[in-house]
């Protein structure tokens, strides 16, 4: 038994000529946080694709508990314990705290055939979720269009947990978030990390990720260029290594020679 | 370890924050999407209790006449709101009911099927007329819209050729004859509580006829469908859990196939729900005048998803209620009939009609607006 619950080994990823990924390695252990960084068009959304069970990896393994596993389907990947909250979360606006929380999963109660969907439990569930989060839902009923931006990521983050997930893998969770709700988010995900889940966090934002981040994998243009631990790497290399940092380091360098050049005469 | 920390203490300031906003009871109310329909049909039972009071309008026989009007089209317009939470329209229900008119009038009249047999059979042909209409919009992903308008055309110019083929003619009479002991079409063609008109008739509490039997002779069938499809309709949407898809079929299509509702299949059902729909409206109104005619049930569509709309359905879909609709063809049938016990010309019916409708929406839509504000 190793210690890693999940391993993506040598991922790649081919549309047609287009490479979108090559040899991308994440391992992760329960508990941890994995930051997943890079600029638009790393390659990121792939990636997720890749986990979440939508995209069969090209070449590459993926190892969940010592098991060699081959998704078929997104189902696959929920059912063995890979829960993926997409940007968009796959909540309605309209319906109700409860009603988002059991979409499709709905408990029910009765006799067979005139089974009924058991509210009171569903509410009592979602409440109670919701709580232990520390976000007050008065009323379970209320629609999810009355919740915050963070208020509404964490139920979708919530409810991947219930639903059996050992494995969160969260897309641009505070990419719409103001400085508040970010955190607020941020410390859901650390907590569900300390009960032991591992974090796959998407994020184009190193100063979301690097609080919370115990080790930080950087995409660029569909390649790793690394796992690095927190003690191994700053906040600053990290932010350099993201898309062309270098290209920046000579746009300043250049920069500084026009204005040397241009106060000389 | 200072992160944990400082999670704790801005924990609780956090849900001092959200807990600032108070919802009044007044606010829950208004978010119910039936609300501004009942508080409709109070009103018009207000106003025509005012200037139509006396003329004969609220009694038995009065009241009845227009309940049948309002349950007639409610039990359209109860499917016709279900299919809208669900996402969709469909423009063929008042084809269907022609169309169903003359599945049933033609077997029973002209093939020598038994009546109950003929009915069946206009049953079996409304389930795959939906799963048509369902199929096509799930599968090509077209609007609705377009793929039931040309099921409008397609099935009113069926009814219209296929009559007129076997027939001759546009109508197909002679059906009363047949009702009398058929194993089905009771449900259908019968008056329920007739023992309570005529109690109350033997009291002299409601009008009479000159030979002493009551005006008002029962219940009519349709009333007795109407509450039971409102009864029906209203558990499925808050108590079960196809009730919830329906929903988040409407809602978000996208994230609900993500968390695993069966979308497309949600969908085909509704469509079926309202080709039935307009089946037992056409049952229903063929028994009782005895004969199909090939243009019944023209322009029902437009009746029903505009009684759903003042019922607080939402053009959008994702949203809306049974009782809602409901109430809508409550008022809808009520204005049509109280018309003709006040002086305004009947022509004026239509007027109102359009202009609920527009309320309807604009409310509705200020309605939305409230429920899905963030803080």
């Amino acid at each position: 038994m190793s210690d890693y619950l999940v391993q993506f080994n040598n991922i790649s990823k081919f549309f047609g000529k287009v490479i979108a990924l090559k040899d991308v390695t994440m391992r992760l252990k329960k508990g941890e946080i994995m930051c997943l960084l890079g600029d638009n068009g790393a390659g990121k959304s792939t990636l997720i694709k890749t986990l979440a069970g939508v995209h069969k990896p090209d070449e590459g393994e993926i190892i969940f508990e010592d098991n060699k596993i081959v998704f078929d389907s997104p189902k696959d990947a929920l059912d063995i314990g890979i829960g993926t909250v997409y940007q968009d979360l796959a909540l309605v606006p309209l319906m109700s705290v409860t009603r988002n929380f059991f979409m499709g999963r709905e408990p029910q109660k009765g006799i067979p055939f005139l089974k009924t969907f058991d509210v009171e439990k569903a509410n009592k569930i979602a409440a109670d979720r919701m709580g232990q989060i520390g976000i007050d839902v008065r009323d379970p009923s209320q629609a999810v269009g009355t919740m915050s931006g963070g208020e509404r990521q964490c139920l979708a983050i919530s409810r991947a947990i219930y639903f059996g997930a050992k494995v969160l893998v969260l897309d641009e969770p505070t990419s719409a978030l103001g400085v508040h709700q970010a955190s607020m988010v941020l410390k859901y995900i650390v907590k569900a990390a300390s009960e032991g889940l591992a974090v796959i966090l998407i994020t184009h934002n190193v100063h979301h990720a690097y609080p919370v981040g115990n080790s930080f994998t950087v995409l660029n243009r569909g390649k790793s260029m690394g796992t690095f631990q927190k003690k191994d790497i700053s906040r600053e290399k990290l932010l350099s290594m993201m898309a062309g940092g270098e290209e920046l380091d000579k746009l300043e360098v250049e920069l500084q020679e026009m204005d040397r050049i241009h106060n000389k005469n | 370890m200072s992160l944990k920390s400082k999670s704790i203490s801005s924990k609780s300031s956090l849900s001092e924050d959200e807990r600032l906003k108070k919802i009044s009871p007044l606010r829950v109310l208004l978010n119910r999407p039936e609300l501004g329909a009942l508080g409709g049909s109070i009103l018009v039972f207000i106003f025509f209790g005012i200037v139509a009071g006396d003329t004969g309008m609220f009694s038995a026989y009065g009241m009845l006449n227009f309940l049948d009007v309002s349950a007639n089209l409610g039990i359209i317009a109860i499917a016709a709101a279900m299919l809208m939470i669900g996402g969709e329209f469909d423009l063929s229900i008042g084809s269907m009911i022609g169309f169903a008119g003359i599945c049933i009038a033609i077997p029973a009249i002209y093939w020598g099927w038994p009546l109950w047999m003929s009915i069946v059979f206009a049953f079996a042909m409304a389930v795959l007329v939906g799963y048509f209409n369902g199929i096509m919009v799930v599968k090509t992903g077209l609007p609705s819209f377009i793929v039931t308008l040309a099921m409008l055309f397609i099935l009113r110019g069926l009814t219209l050729a296929i009559t007129r083929l076997i027939t001759g003619r546009t109508q197909v009479p002679g059906l009363r004859v047949l009702i009398e002991d058929d194993p089905l079409a009771w449900l259908f063609a019968t008056d329920t509580f007739k023992w309570l008109f005529t109690w109350l008739g033997s009291l002299k509490l409601i009008e009479l006829r000159t030979d002493g039997t009551p005006l008002a002779t029962g219940i009519p069938p349709s009333v007795i469908w109407f509450i039971a499809l409102t009864l029906f309709a209203t558990w499925i949407l808050m108590k079960t859990r196809y009730g919830n898809w329906i929903f988040a079929s409407g809602g978000d299509k996208v994230g609900a196939t993500n968390v695993g509702v069966p979308v497309g299949r949600v969908k085909i059902s509704l469509f079926i729900g309202t080709a039935v729909a307009s089946t037992i409206f056409a049952c229903i109104q063929v028994l009782d005048a005895g004969s199909a005619d090939t243009m019944r049930g023209t322009l029902k569509e437009l009746e029903a998803i505009a009684a759903a709309v003042v019922g607080g359905c939402l053009l959008t879909g994702g949203y809306g209620s049974a009782i809602g609709a409901a109430f809508g063809a409550i008022i809808f049938g009520t204005v049509s009939m109280g018309i003709f016990y006040t002086d305004v010309d009947t022509d004026w019916f239509k007027v109102f009609l359009g202009a609920m409708m527009l309320i309807a929406v604009v409310f509705n839509n200020y309605i939305r607006k409230k429920v899905t504000e963030s803080k």
